[in-house]
């Protein structure tokens, strides 16, 4: 025999305005087992509480049951009231009366009796509750981070501030990331390489940080505070104890011409290159696909030519494991590839390029030391045209979503022209401006009013050459949709973010979700934009959603303070609504077979075989057992289970049976 | 082998020489195009823009009679029979109550599983295979392969080649040994049906079509729509008024090209029908 409290709240009027709650609560003291029952005004507040806590004191319950709002809102609050007078936390359940019930409904009778019934069927639960113990499970106090950008940076750095070792892994020869790539920064114009680069120095001395730069994760296993991976460190063909960084090499170097991607193809590199020339860790690697050596067997020219030695061909790739506790994923983005714009012929006419590749034009590190000059000829256009949103909310294209940072860039872009070609015309067609931001709108105003860019609402049909012209066709729609005709020197196109490449294959290594578009899916998207589904891994930057600097740098350091919250327990404790394999008395031991069907329907990979031996050490059985760090309590295993041997903890199909069986039974 | 068949009005009057080159070459290459038994106008133009459930019904009316007469593919070289055929086709498997009020007006049974092939689909299916080998006199001339705006768009409905830089034809020439040009004006308006009612915007449009492909060294145009060749073809008068100089830059359908080609007789492929004369020199 149980002795059940209930405790129904009004939630202000939230539910008393539709649903009559005195009457439920004298209906649910008609309920069998249910030894007292009350409605009050705020159940969440200090009174609300108090009167449970009093309740079970005095009349010694043993299970209590709180109609009101969703478990998602405040289970954890009524569970630690119960706790803290002296009930095990798990006995204590929540009837959904308010999102499931008042919210919506009309108010009357038959609304009133729903929420008698949720109330029952809740009651009959709790009958089956049994006490339950928080899981506790040790932390690896070290960090993986995965990516190199300012997200990267960022969260490395406050990590390992916070006093706990990180390890960075890039794949790239250096750290740096797109942000390295800008020329100058909206909204304030200060230069990109200036701010970054001295972080990616202080990356590379942080005490508490590992650079493992050209490798990537192979591998990830475990789970949160414990997960193990492998990492690759590709060859570099360079012994970097030895190698001094004095760039001889790269001069000697016979094959000149290789597209270089960090000046976004608008420039060229060797074999033996360093990205940029502030580029961390500052030495080089030889890039094995293009090298004379490794495609043909003859050269060697950067061995002959280096002072130290340092030059090691025979080297390989290794693979090395880590033990960390947490991860951050920071692998950015990438831009639309070309081939979705055969109407403005990007590919096919030199002079039509992505923003980008204007970056790197504007840039004084890029390859024409930032004077604005045409790929084609290298003549300084005369007239450019910049189109927005090209390819970003074009569901013709596939992409339906903003890429929230081509509005502010292209107008920096124009600016930037503007201010460096005296006497050029610029144009900009765009759909809206999006510049929501502190100080945003005022620089778009800026470019449009002080430096005279002239925007064009309106969308360009068409981009063709004639004469050593680009002509771009296009449409005014604020005046009246008349067409637009441009000759134009060049074009530049605000090309949409896109997922990284590889992101959906880097998703299922780390077992987190992602979006239609590849881009990693966060837990929640308003409360939880930093963690992802999978306990123990974090986002931040632009592969969860394309995003500028500032939001990125504010996100990687949401997420540091995640993992440095995770580190700064002793052990981690997680609520025991797992899965679990009963057992039995021998010679049973547990009714389950070993058939581990289970095991293949685990999406979390939490199901492990266990032995069970005798005195001798001679296997007796061989059983399922959920790893309770690993179990996310998704139930897949129990639906799967011919046998019924497994069941959630708190959730069991008795628990479950239970609570239909009393809604049916009226 | 025998396919279905739908000329449409165009086929069998202002551009009959299209009708002669499509049958021919199909023949050439052993197939038969069966022409629906008492089939109806498309509704294009006209119905369309007048009377929704009288262009839906028109349609379906074609479709459930291919359906009757057993055809699981109908070849529609026309563009715009293609682009309503198509269309209809794909409205009414959006929307079954849509379907059922047209069903009630045609009477017919209607199932919408017939496929429609433009007369580019229909050359890929069943005649490039075999091109390359019955090629004997290769088309060497410098040529633009113009789509015009009815055989890609919508993309959503026909899902055929790349909306905005088609392809097809220009691989299709290219095996009969043209030289396709990289042009500008491969998906412009030609003006269509303002053919009748405004020579004079049909002559600026379409001028200014085949100035870029005259600028750009073409020797002939390459197309599959009826509208397309007439307009650029019959109305040369007027482009040739608008751009104020004699352009005689050729225009051929896409199956009389093939067709010299293979050796087809240029009476064979209507090319004495066209109005400007071709004069390819090889």
């Amino acid at each position: 025999m149980s002795k059940i409290g209930v405790f129904i709240c009004h939630c202000g009027e939230n539910i008393s305005a539709t649903v009559d709650c005195q009457r439920v609560a004298e209906e649910a003291l008609k309920i069998e087992e249910v030894e007292y029952a009350i409605d009050y005004k705020y159940m969440c507040s200090d009174p609300g509480q108090t009167l449970i806590k009093q309740a079970i004191k005095e009349k010694g319950l043993d299970g209590v049951v709180v109609a009101a709002c969703s478990p998602r809102m405040h289970e954890p609050t009524f569970r630690r009231a119960c706790s803290e007078a002296g009930l095990n936390p798990y006995l204590c359940e929540i009837a959904n009366i308010r999102e499931h019930c008042s919210w919506v409904h009309e108010k009357g009778d038959a609304t009133t009796q729903k929420a008698v019934d949720i109330v029952k069927s809740l009651v009959a639960k709790v009958k089956y509750n049994k006490p339950l113990t928080p899981i506790e499970v040790p932390v690896t106090k070290k960090a993986l981070v995965i990516g190199g950008g300012i997200a990267g940076i960022q969260a490395s750095l406050d990590i390992a501030n916070c006093g706990h070792k990180v390890i960075l892994v890039e794949k790239e020869p250096s750290i740096g990331g797109h942000m390295s790539q800008l020329s100058e920064t909206f909204p304030t114009l200060d230069c990109s390489q200036c701010i970054l680069t001295p972080r990616m120095v202080e990356v590379a001395q942080h005490p508490n940080i590992t650079l493992y730069t050209y490798a990537e994760v192979e591998h990830l296993e475990g789970f949160i505070g414990n997960f193990k991976a492998s990492i690759r460190l590709k060859a570099k063909s360079i012994d970097e104890k030895l190698c001094t960084g004095c760039g001889l090499c790269t001069t000697k170097c016979p094959n000149k011409k290789i597209s270089s991607e960090f000046n976004a193809g608008l420039g060229l590199r060797t074999a033996i290159y360093v990205p940029f020339p502030q580029a961390v860790p500052n030495k080089p690697v030889i890039d094995k696909e293009h090298c004379t050596y490794y495609q043909k067997g003859k050269c060697r020219l950067c061995e002959k030519t280096c002072p130290t030695g340092a030059i090691s061909f025979d080297q390989e790739d290794r693979i090395i494991t880590e033990e960390i506790g947490a991860v951050v994923v920071t692998t950015g983005f990438d831009v639309l590839k070309p081939n979705y714009f055969p109407e403005y012929g990007f590919g096919k006419y030199k002079d039509v390029i992505t923003g980008l590749q204007f970056e790197r034009l504007a840039s004084a590190s890029g390859p024409t030391l930032g004077e604005i000059r045409r790929p084609s000829d290298g003549a300084i256009p005369k007239k450019i045209v910049f189109i927005a949103c090209a390819g970003s909310r074009d569901p013709a294209k596939g992409i339906h979503y903003c890429s929230k940072i081509c509005c502010m860039y292209t107008a920096k872009h124009a600016m930037l022209y503007q201010h460096k070609v005296h006497g050029g015309e610029s144009y900009v067609f765009y759909m809206d401006i999006r510049a929501a931001g502190k100080n945003y709108d005022e620089f778009v105003r800026r470019a449009i009013e002080e430096d005279g860019v002239n925007y064009i609402r309106g969308r360009v049909a068409r981009v063709y050459e004639k004469e050593g012209k680009l002509i771009v066709k296009g449409v005014d729609t604020l005046l009246g949709a008349t067409p637009v005709e441009i000759e134009a020197d060049m074009v530049v196109l605000a090309t949409a973010s896109v997922a990284n490449k590889g992101a959906e294959e880097l998703a299922q290594k780390l077992h987190i979700s992602y979006d239609p578009y590849k881009f990693f899916a966060e837990a929640h998207p308003k409360l939880k934009p930093v963690e992802t589904n999978t306990a123990g891994i974090y986002l931040a930057g632009a592969c969860q959603a394309p995003k500028d600097i500032p939001e990125t740098v504010g996100m990687a350091s949401g997420a540091a303070v995640k993992v440095a919250a995770l580190f700064s327990q002793k052990d981690l404790v997680r609520e025991p609504l797992v899965a679990v394999v009963n057992r039995t008395t021998p010679p049973l031991f547990s009714t389950c077979v070993g058939c581990f069907m289970c095991q293949t329907a685990c999406p979390y990979h939490a199901i492990e075989a266990e032995e069970i031996k005798d005195r001798n050490g001679n296997v007796l059985k061989t059983v399922a057992k959920v790893n309770p760090g690993l179990c996310q309590g998704c139930g897949t295993c129990v639906a799967f289970c011919r046998s019924k041997s497994i069941d959630i903890q708190g959730y069991s199909n008795e628990q479950v049976y239970a609570e239909v069986a009393a809604l049916l039974n009226d | 082998m025998e396919i279905g068949f739908y000329p449409g009005c165009s086929l069998k009057g202002t551009s009959l020489e299209y009708n002669e080159s499509v049958i021919t070459l199909a023949k050439a290459f052993d197939i038969e195009l069966v022409e629906l038994n008492d089939w109806n106008c498309c509704g294009a133009t006209a119905a369309h823009s007048m009377d929704r459930e009288l262009s839906l019904s028109l349609v379906a009316r074609i479709l459930a009679l291919a359906e009757q007469q057993g055809f699981e593919e109908i070849v529609v070289p026309c563009a715009s029979c293609y682009n309503r055929l198509s269309t209809v086709q794909y409205e009414l498997a959006q929307d079954t109550k849509l379907l059922d009020k047209i069903v009630d007006i045609i009477k017919m049974p209607y199932f919408g599983n017939v496929k429609i092939l433009n007369v580019v689909q229909f050359i890929e299916k069943y005649v490039q295979d075999n091109l390359a080998a019955k090629v004997v006199h290769p088309f060497r001339h410098e040529v633009a392969c113009y789509y015009g705006c009815l055989l890609v768009r919508p993309h959503k409905i026909l899902q055929f080649d790349q909306l905005e830089d088609p392809q097809s034809m220009d691989k299709l020439m290219t095996m009969i040994g043209a030289t396709s040009i990289d042009w500008a004006f491969k998906t412009e308006c030609c003006g269509a049906g303002l053919s009748v009612s405004r020579t004079d915007l049909v002559g600026r449009l379409s001028g200014n079509i085949l100035k870029d492909a005259d600028d750009r060294g073409a020797k002939a145009l390459v197309v599959a729509c009826p509208m397309c060749h007439s307009n650029l073809d019959m109305r040369r008068p007027a482009i040739n008024s608008y751009l104020n100089k004699s352009i005689d830059i050729p225009i051929l359908y896409i199956t009389q090209a093939i067709g010299l080609a293979i050796g087809l007789t240029p009476k064979d492929l209507g090319l004495d029908r066209h109005f400007v004369l071709i004069n390819l020199k090889d």
